[in-house]
């Protein structure tokens, strides 16, 4: 049994990525603004509201956002972590996943507007385990969807209430998000379909 | 990693995943609205008791049911296992359940590993004879970590029943792994043959094995062993190698004090001493049902299950 | 070569036979009738081309467990595995249910033995009623029952009683009797799961110490020469055990003793597989003895190889360690892992293997017709081994009725091409007979 490495890193930052890119820095710089308006106007400024980051790359949006809506609007939206490990539906098919933390601001979860961000929608399973965490956590008074790239091929009933970008893919494709916390630069990644 | 059987199978990679786990499993459950986690819905785990522990048991049936696994008691007393069956016939029965994960408590040394060979599932040893007793060590190692900061560089004495003690035999492997210094006290009788091989320091006295130990692990002492002349009275056996409040005052300011349990109260541990807050005694048991959860994870999810 | 129904005259032709080098060997009505280069006018010829021809193999010590546990073994499948394994004689342990305490016990095994036809059937008797260690058992009806037993032993228990070994070891002067002690003080080896060291400290394992072992050895040697007899130790184990007899020997002391195959190969690293196949008594133990064991036989401290061949039904091995029971199979691999301990199969002494396996024993047990090299007039019991063939022990394969072998899967060398009893071939080309006749 190897220690499993936390959550793979998308990228080797020494190497140039292959592949197409979708979204440049600046790209993503511009989308994660948009968003941060996008919450406070359709929250209404944003009170009684957390944002809660899905590991790995959503802890780092999460931070983002809440960095801009303080700055955009000197509203302080408390942001945290929320792990999913163990509420997974692949935990029987898959190597072992090692458990991030969760870490929840000190208002907690109950009857606070949560939005959950994550960097790719793609299947929904992982936002389907996103909630049912949540809720076993407390009883927020509503959930929102942040997410910066959305991707397609939807197995579940889950749609984002903030997207930065709707990538059309095919299923043989990878989309890989890149950010400067983790991979030393920010980018998002389009690999995988020769045909394309 | 398929099975748990032994705590000097483990590598410090393993162990330190292991108490990691243990530490996350803590903080996702503590303090919440639903203390469970859904993570083993739909799995069986069995709990195949040839030993009368129900703290061992219900420790790892609450770690299980945390986890939402479905759990099967096979206890000695409402099971065949009374009327003589074998170990492996009543293995073959289990089979037919198909249990994910069997998790047994037996009598005789090295039951779990032959176990491994008629079920398909896990096989997580809850102690086996005098052999081991993965989760305890690991749940010592997981106290130890929690109160000390860490177990490299500590010092750790482990006192008494060497000879009949799986968890001696398992925390002597695992916090040597973990980087501990490990001294074993016992009078000659109750050590085992031929331990040079150990990782350990050996000590016959007490006193001077306390003054520079950062925990000191007490262990049970079957009054019955004076009659097969282990020592010669009770009370002798006390008075040599009990932890007393005098001894305690000769450990650093720091140093916790561990025991297993169940605990014989003026017999290897005065009971001062295990009532003191410098025991870890009841965080102990309260760390048992965390390492377990994480074991169960660790083995049910890593791709090897079916 | 060929199996007649009824062979009368056989002719062993090409044999390297121990003790005299390449020759034929014409066999007639059960007795070697010539040695050199006989005509082979009517008789069925056996191509021993490249093969050694040792006397046939004398076993002292094997269980065959008839009466009581006939699903393990039965005198016939214990005899026949004893035929595949180049016996020509077994004798028989007396641990059977009811115990060979009486002679109309060891008569019965000795008639099933006849019965079979596939070996010599030699009972020993036990010392003790029911093995219980407190009153000596009929020892002088059973010598002289048709048995003629003269081997006696508690084997399976040790004579802890000092003053009953003394008393056996006396009484059985009368007619050159002797005493085979199963060496283990039990107050030092109860609950003992496995030799005591280093790896039944690791195993938790409740360890049979080698002195427990050695300290009866000690006693009993002092014994005998005090009381000017005879004693043979069964199934020693250890190197100090070694010690003591060839110190006893030095002293003049007559004192004989024998060792396992087990106990020259395996050691105790085997029991981390917790796999009761290994559990044997006395336990398998360390390298230096196995080494010590190995210097012993081959300088003659130990007399002989014994198999201490011990069948068990599946379920008395198939469970947990301490609930099986102690023993193995060893007839059918004892030869391949003594020719293993002295030296393997290129290097070997095959004058000293039938010393260890077949002269010595025979003498030990008495047995006047075996353990002899041929000479024309003397019965032909004989055996021939392929000494370049090795071949490979699968359980299912084995004459036993039973099947735990702790050598499954291992590569030995040598194998077993024939055996003669008394002329007649209970296996030829490694093929056992279908059926022996009736002996005598």
């Amino acid at each position: 049994m190897a220690r499993p490495a936390r959550s793979a890193p998308s990228g080797d930052p020494d190497r140039p990525p292959e592949g197409k890119q979708i979204l440049s820095p600046d790209d993503i710089g511009r989308v994660l603004d948009r968003i941060a308006h996008q919450i406070l106007e359709k929250t209404k400024g944003a009170p009684d509201t957390i944002l809660l980051g899905i590991p790995t790359r959503g802890v780092a949006l999460a931070g983002r956002l809440a960095e801009r809506i303080r700055r955009f609007a000197d509203v302080d939206v408390p942001a945290g972590t929320l792990d999913i490990t163990l509420y997974r539906d692949d935990l029987r098919r898959r190597a072992l996943r090692p458990l991030g933390p969760t870490d929840l601001p000190p208002s907690g979860v109950d009857d606070q507007r949560v939005v959950l961000v994550d960097d790719v929608l793609y299947s929904g399973r992982t936002v389907r385990a996103a909630l049912n965490a949540l809720y076993d956590l407390g009883r927020p008074a509503q959930v929102q969807l942040a997410i910066l790239v959305d991707r397609g091929h939807r197995e579940l009933p889950i749609r984002a209430d903030y997207v930065g970008k709707n990538i059309p893919t095919s299923r043989s494709e990878n989309v890989a998000v890149h950010l400067t916390e983790y991979d030393g630069s920010d980018a998002v990644i389009l690999t995988g379909d020769e045909g394309r | 990693m398929k099975h748990l059987l032994t705590a000097k199978q483990l590598t410090r990679d393993e162990a330190e995943l292991i108490l990691d786990l243990t530490g996350q499993m803590a903080e996702a459950v503590t303090g919440r609205e639903v203390p469970k986690l859904p993570t083993l819905r739909g799995r069986t785990v069995v709990n195949l008791f040839y030993e009368d522990s129900t703290r061992t048991r219900t420790s790892f049936e609450t770690a299980a049911k945390r986890l939402s696994a479905d759990v099967v008691n096979f206890a000695a007393k409402t099971s065949s296992i009374n009327k003589g069956e074998s170990l492996k016939d009543t293995a073959l029965t289990l089979q037919a359940m198909g249990p994910e994960a069997v998790v047994i408590r037996h009598p005789s040394s090295g039951a779990p590993q032959r176990l491994t060979q008629w079920v398909d599932g896990a096989v997580l040893n809850a102690g086996d004879g005098t052999h081991a007793h993965p989760t305890q060590a690991l749940l010592d190692a997981y106290t130890m970590r929690r109160r000390l900061g860490g177990i490299e560089g500590r010092t750790v004495a482990i006192v008494g029943d060497i000879l009949h003690s799986r968890v001696a035999r398992s925390n002597v492997w695992l916090l040597s792994e973990l980087g501990a210094r490990v001294r074993l006290v016992a009078p000659p009788t109750l050590l085992p043959a031929d331990i040079g091989t150990w990782p350990v320091e050996i000590s016959y006295d007490l006193d001077a094995s306390l003054r520079d130990a950062d925990a000191v692990m007490m262990l049970r002492v079957q009054r019955e062993r004076m009659n097969d002349a282990f020592f010669p009275t009770a009370n002798e056996y006390a008075r040599l190698y009990g932890l007393d409040e005098r001894r305690l005052g000769l450990m650093p300011e720091h140093a916790i004090v561990m025991h297993p349990g169940p605990m014989n109260r003026g017999m290897e541990i005065a009971a001062r001493v295990a009532d003191s807050p410098r025991a870890t005694i009841t965080e102990q048991v309260a760390n048992g049902v965390w390492v377990r959860m994480a074991v169960l994870y660790l083995l049910l999810t890593n791709g090897d299950a079916r | 070569m060929k199996r007649s129904e009824h062979p009368r005259r056989t002719l062993i032709k090409g044999a390297d036979i121990v003790g005299r080098g390449r020759a034929d060997i014409l066999v007639d009505e059960g007795r070697v009738a010539e040695i050199g280069a006989p005509s082979r006018t009517g008789a069925d010829v056996v191509d021993a081309d490249g093969l050694v021809l040792l006397p046939g193999l004398v076993d002292l010590h094997t269980h065959l467990r008839e009466p009581g546990r006939e699903d393990a073994e039965t005198v016939l499948t214990g005899t026949r595995a004893a035929a595949k394994g180049g016996y020509t004689a077994v004798c028989a342990m007396a641990n059977s249910d009811p115990v060979a305490d009486t002679a109309g016990v060891v008569e019965q095994v000795a008639a099933l033995g006849r019965a079979a036809g596939f070996a010599d059937v030699q009972p020993i008797g036990a010392v003790s009623v029911g093995l219980a260690g407190e009153r000596l058992a009929e020892i002088g009806a059973m010598a002289h029952s048709a048995a003629k037993v003269r081997m006696f032993s508690d084997d399976g228990h040790c004579v802890a009683d000092p003053r009953l070994m003394r008393r056996a070891l006396e009484y059985v002067k009368t007619f050159d009797g002797l005493i085979a002690q199963h060496a283990e003080e039990p107050r030092l080896t109860e609950g003992a799961q496995m030799n005591e060291g280093a790896v039944s400290a690791e195993l938790g394992l409740p360890g049979w110490p080698a002195v427990a072992e050695e300290a009866i050895i000690a006693r009993d040697v002092l014994l005998a020469e005090y009381v000017g007899a005879r004693i043979h130790f069964c199934h020693i184990s250890t190197a100090r055990s070694v010690e003591i007899i060839r110190e006893a020997k030095a002293r003049g002391v007559s004192v004989t003793a024998e060792v396992c195959p087990h106990h020259l190969l395996l050691t105790d690293e085997r029991v981390h597989t917790y796999d009761p196949v290994y559990k044997v008594n006395p336990p398998l133990r360390s390298r230096s003895d196995v080494e010590a064991l190995r210097a012993a036989l081959a300088e003659g401290v130990v007399d002989v190889v014994a198999t201490d061949h011990a069948p068990h039904a599946p379920q008395d091995k198939d469970c947990e360690w301490s609930a099986a029971r102690p023993g193995m199979l060893g007839l059918e691999t004892a030869l391949s892992i003594t020719v293993a301990a002295l030296g393997g199969s290129d290097g070997v002494d095959w004058d000293l293997v039938a010393e260890r396996t077949s002269r010595t024993p025979a003498r030990i047990a008495a047995l006047t017709a075996h353990g002899r090299d041929p000479e024309p007039g003397l019965e032909a019991n004989f055996t021939l081994v392929d000494p370049s063939r090795t071949w490979t022990v699968v359980p299912s394969e084995l004459a036993s009725l039973s099947q735990n072998t702790p050598y499954a899967g291992m590569e030995l060398p040598v194998t077993i091409q024939a055996t003669f009893l008394r002329g007649r071939a209970t296996v030829l080309d490694g093929v056992l007979a279908e059926t022996a006749e009736e002996t005598q």
